[in-house]
Order: structure tokens, then C-alpha cells, then sequence
């Protein structure tokens, strides 16, 4: 077990899953077929991400560096909380890209009842100790705990 | 944050509930990035990513409707990124069904909104707002509300305009107040280069081939290229704007580049040279090899490697008008060295309707049309992004299409070769 700090970026708790990106998110190119096609479970559709591609997204804690490409990404992650197929958690290792705090922001503000805690700045040693599968607790204060 | 007092009047709900959760969320934005201020956005045009009516975004749609009920319309008049539907482009009865009844079922109702929120005219649907013929092309020195990766970085870092890198809906956000949290490629420091690439290849590289590498290993730094003025030369003419446009969209696609200096060539380079560089920057070097590997390692999403293209999609960001003309005397010419009158897979170039609008009073235009190659304003990703245009066997030397769709990426001299040679 592991406890790593960073910072509230979209409060909240969440306890879930891990699953792990070491490279880049592109949300668009990640979300774009499980928004369109009905995939409740969000499977990641981003064939250059050879760590997620195919892998379901919905209720993780995913946990990243930072999102990257089309600037459609925060609608995108948006929209997924909107329908009910976003992560449970972002858990950034670096400071989090204006894409991903547009959605996470979005979400917070424009949505009732629609819940996915944000934290950033948690270090390049949170990246490399977390594993797919591990399980994930945040508190409301950005307090990461990694078992 | 520290507010104005008209900017907090509106975080307070003076203007009413809708525009008090706009500033709010543009507020909350700003805070994640230690904005201390908001700045006037002082650009005469804005420009969205969100040009597409996808039944699955009706989220999106929903959240502008609460716009337009509530009077928050744009201060500015702004273009949108290109329409995903053009019946110019070869498409199958059941791809028109998909298209039209599923897929942007929302096109029609979509465009209604954007027109009520401000969008410039009918023709302002292009991914390369920024061309003369379309009109969208900001002064040095303006602080832009934008979204669209590639047309913000050209922004940033070919006309020297400031912008973040927006999000869709942020970026109408920005508009409707109009004023965006100062930080990031708004500031001096953060135009600041925190990467050194050194261009050491033996021929001019394929731009979007050399984007591509430099977005996947700076992801959202700045970078400092030298040695690509070699190629380009130290004007920013015709060739390299084109050339920037094309390298940028793929530094922002592959990666997230929101802004890049070339040495010698971008107008902060040629201002301020190496002091734009950060001390400890970190050093990449792109030699032949390097290129080679990048493109070797991009996965082939074909189920049958060895299938002939059906289609050619070429202008993704949307082609110049140097660019149709270029491509069109290298068509002819190539046409001719294989023997064939007409291109040998349904080639589509695409590029902003203004733009269309003055190559089609052009010679060139009959001619390209004699070559058998069609022209379309379409978006090609959206084109692309269903299961069934995703089965076809698409070719292109886009490598922001190729990211996100499964169109296969070769380099413009191959390109070149499939579309005029064939099987010959």
C-alpha cells in the first residue's frame, strides 16, 4: 500500500479499479466509438494507445500523465459524464492539461447529480508504482491510497 | 482570482444564473492553471472546434440551448470547424443512411444553434480559419477564445496570436463574457521553449511525418526547432505556411503542442531567437532513422494489409490554395509518367469553401477536375468515424486523420504514386 498527495482539481471521493495509461490520453480518439455506438463500458477505441485500446474506462480510476490531441476533449469527457460512462476518478501524474480540466470542470458545474473526482500533481513515482487492477481510494482532500 | 468589478458582478449573477455558471466555469478553469486575472479577448473573430450535429453529443446541444434561452450569445462572430457531410464525397447508399439519420441526424438543428449564437456566414466551416479566403486570421499579439488543436497552434505560432489550448464550449465560453484566465501560452513565460529539436535529416521531412515525432515526445511543451529554415527558408511565404500548417496539426494531434518557434522563421523566433529557450531545456534530435522509426511504429488498422485503397482523402487540416494548385500540376505530372488520364482510386481533396470558391476561378480548377480528383469541404474524420467507412480501406498523408480514424498514413510522394499509378 501506497499514499501519494496531489491537488483537488474537481472534489470528491471514489473508491475503484485501476487502470493505467503511462502515455498521453487522446479522450477524443478514446471515447469517440463507445459515445456513438451505445458502449456503456467506454471501451478505449484509441488504437495508438497500445496500454488501453480495448479496455473498458467507465467507472476506473484512471490514472495518466495528461490528456492530448483534438481539442473537442472536453466536450467529449462531457458528454461521457452526461451519459453515465466516464471513469470514476482522473488521477494525473502531471499538472492537468486545459482539456481535461475543461470537461472535468464542465461536469462539476453543468451537471447535477454527476460525480468524477479530479486530482493532478501526482508524480512521476505515482505512475510508475500504479498497475491496472489495483485498487484506488481518494479522499476530498487529494489523498491518493494505492493497494 | 482577482476579479474586476465587472467580471465579479457577473460571477455574482447580476447578468443573471446562466451567465453567473459561464463565469464560474471559465473562473474554476482558470484556477487550475494559478490565473491570477482574466484578460480581454481582443480578437475580431472567435473560432469552435464543434461544427458536427452527432445525435451523441446532444449533451453539448443541450448545454447551448441553455445559452440561447438565456441570452449568453458571443460578443464575436465566429467560424466553426468544417460540416461532416458533402455529397460531393463518394459515399454508399448505406453510408448516405447512416450519415443522414444516425450519425448527425442533429446537423440541421446544430447549425440552427450556431447561427443563433453567432456564427460568421454559411461558408465559415473549415478547420483553416485563418486563410485569407476565408477571413479568420488574427494580428500578432491578440488573445484568442479559439479551440481547434490545429488552428491554434497556427495561431500561436505563425501569426504570434495568443491562445490556450480551449476546449470546445470553453471556447464560446471565453467569447460570451469575453474574457479568458490569463496563463499558459497567454504569458511570456509560457511561450517559453522547454525542448530543443534538431532537424539533422538529409531532405526536407514530410510535415506532418515531422510533427507527429515532435508532439509524441514534447506532448504539451513548446519546442525550439533548429535547422528546419534550412528546408523552409526564413520567410513566411506561401510554402511555409503551408508547410507549418500541415507539421502543426500533427504536433497537436499526436501529441498536444499548443505553440512552436522555428528558428529563424516564426515571428517570435526571428524576434528573439534562442532567448526564447529555457535553461535545462531537453534536446531532441530527428534525424532520417528517427523519422523512419515513427513511421514504422504506427499501427496499420486494416484488416487486410494488402487491400486496395478505396478511397483518398487528402486535406486534413483543409488544403491551401498553393496547396490544390501544387498538388494539381504534380497530379498531372505523375498521371502522365504512368499513362493514365484519370487518378486510379476516388481521390478526394478537401479545403475551406472560400477557399474552393477562388481556385474554382483558377485554371487549375478543370484541370484537377479533368484528373479525376473531386473537391469537397468535408471534415475527412467525420467522414470517417463510423464502422462503415471504418472497414474501408482509406488512404492519406494526414497523420491527424490517421490518429483518429483507420485511414492508413503514407507520405505525400507515396500518395502521389497510389492515386496516379495503380497497378500499373
Amino acid at each position: 500500500m501506497k499514499t501519494f498527495k496531489g491537488r483537488v482539481v474537481t472534489p470528491g471521493t471514489s473508491k475503484a479499479e485501476a487502470l493505467v495509461s503511462h502515455s498521453g490520453l487522446n479522450t477524443l480518439a478514446s471515447f469517440q466509438k463507445a459515445l456513438q455506438f451505445g458502449d456503456k463500458t467506454s471501451k478505449c477505441s484509441d488504437q495508438n494507445n497500445e496500454e488501453l485500446y480495448g479496455k473498458p474506462m467507465a467507472g476506473k480510476a484512471l490514472c495518466l500523465p495528461q490528456t492530448i490531441g483534438s481539442t473537442t476533449g472536453g466536450l467529449v469527457l462531457y458528454t461521457a459524464c452526461s451519459m453515465g460512462r466516464q471513469p470514476a476518478c482522473m488521477l494525473f501524474a502531471n499538472h492537468i492539461d486545459s482539456l481535461a480540466a475543461a470537461g472535468a470542470i464542465l461536469a462539476n458545474i453543468w451537471l447535477d447529480g454527476v460525480s468524477m473526482p479530479v486530482v493532478d500533481s501526482l508524480g512521476e513515482e505515482f505512475l510508475a508504482y500504479v498497475k491496472d487492477g489495483m485498487q484506488i481510494t481518494i479522499d476530498d482532500s487529494g489523498t491518493v491510497t494505492v493497494i | 482570482m482577482n476579479l474586476k468589478p465587472e467580471q465579479q458582478a457577473i460571477l455574482n449573477g447580476e447578468k443573471g444564473e446562466t451567465l453567473a455558471k459561464v463565469m464560474k466555469t471559465l473562473v474554476m478553469f482558470g484556477e487550475a492553471f494559478d490565473a491570477e486575472t482574466m484578460v480581454p479577448v481582443t480578437s475580431k473573430y472567435n473560432h469552435l472546434v464543434t461544427s458536427f450535429g452527432l445525435g451523441a453529443l446532444q449533451p453539448v446541444y443541450d448545454l447551448m440551448n441553455q445559452l440561447i434561452d438565456a441570452g449568453a450569445l458571443s460578443s464575436q462572430k465566429f467560424t466553426a470547424d468544417p460540416r461532416p457531410m458533402d455529397k460531393n464525397v463518394p459515399s454508399g447508399l448505406l453510408q448516405n443512411l447512416v450519415f443522414k439519420n444516425f450519425m448527425y441526424n442533429k446537423q440541421d438543428y446544430y447549425e440552427n444553434q450556431l447561427k443563433k449564437l453567432g456564427l460568421l456566414n454559411d461558408d465559415a466551416f473549415t478547420c483553416t480559419c485563418y486563410m485569407d479566403a476565408v477571413g479568420n486570421k488574427p494580428n500578432k499579439g491578440d488573445v484568442l477564445s479559439w479551440s481547434e488543436s490545429s488552428a491554434v497552434v497556427y495561431a500561436n505560432s505563425v501569426l504570434g496570436a495568443r491562445c490556450n489550448r480551449n476546449s470546445g464550449i470553453l471556447d464560446i465560453m471565453g467569447s460570451i463574457v469575453g474574457f479568458v484566465p490569463y496563463f499558459g501560452l497567454l504569458t511570456d513565460e509560457g511561450r517559453k521553449a522547454t525542448w530543443i529539436v534538431e532537424i539533422k535529416t538529409s531532405k526536407k521531412p514530410e510535415a506532418q511525418l515531422l510533427g507527429s515525432a515532435i508532439g509524441m515526445k514534447v506532448m504539451e511543451d513548446v519546442p525550439y526547432v533548429k535547422g528546419l529554415d534550412k528546408w523552409l527558408g526564413n520567410s513566411l511565404d506561401d510554402d511555409a505556411c503551408t508547410y507549418l500548417k500541415d507539421f502543426g496539426a500533427a504536433t497537436a494531434s499526436n501529441g498536444a503542442v499548443g505553440l512552436y518557434h522555428i528558428d529563424g522563421l516564426t515571428p517570435e523566433a526571428v524576434e528573439q531567437g534562442e532567448q526564447l529557450i529555457t535553461d535545462g531545456a531537453k534536446v531532441y534530435v530527428i534525424d532520417d532513422a528517427e523519422l523512419q522509426r515513427v513511421y514504422d511504429n504506427y499501427p496499420v488498422m486494416w484488416k487486410n494489409l494488402d487491400a486496395k485503397p478505396k478511397l483518398c482523402f487528402m486535406g486534413c487540416p483543409h488544403m491551401s490554395l498553393q496547396q490544390l494548385k501544387e498538388w494539381t500540376d504534380k497530379v498531372e505530372s505523375s498521371l502522365r509518367q504512368y499513362g493514365n488520364k484519370k487518378v486510379v482510386i476516388p481521390t478526394v481533396f478537401t479545403a475551406a469553401p472560400g477557399v474552393l470558391k477562388e481556385f474554382e476561378t483558377t485554371s487549375y480548377s478543370a484541370r484537377l477536375n479533368a484528373a479525376g480528383v473531386i473537391t469537397s469541404y468535408i471534415c475527412p474524420l467525420m467522414y470517417m468515424n463510423n464502422p462503415l467507412s471504418g472497414k474501408m480501406p482509406v488512404i492519406t498523408s494526414s497523420n491527424k486523420l490517421r490518429t483518429y480514424t483507420t485511414a492508413r498514413y503514407f507520405t505525400d510522394d507515396e500518395i502521389l504514386v497510389q492515386i496516379t499509378k495503380g497497378g500499373k
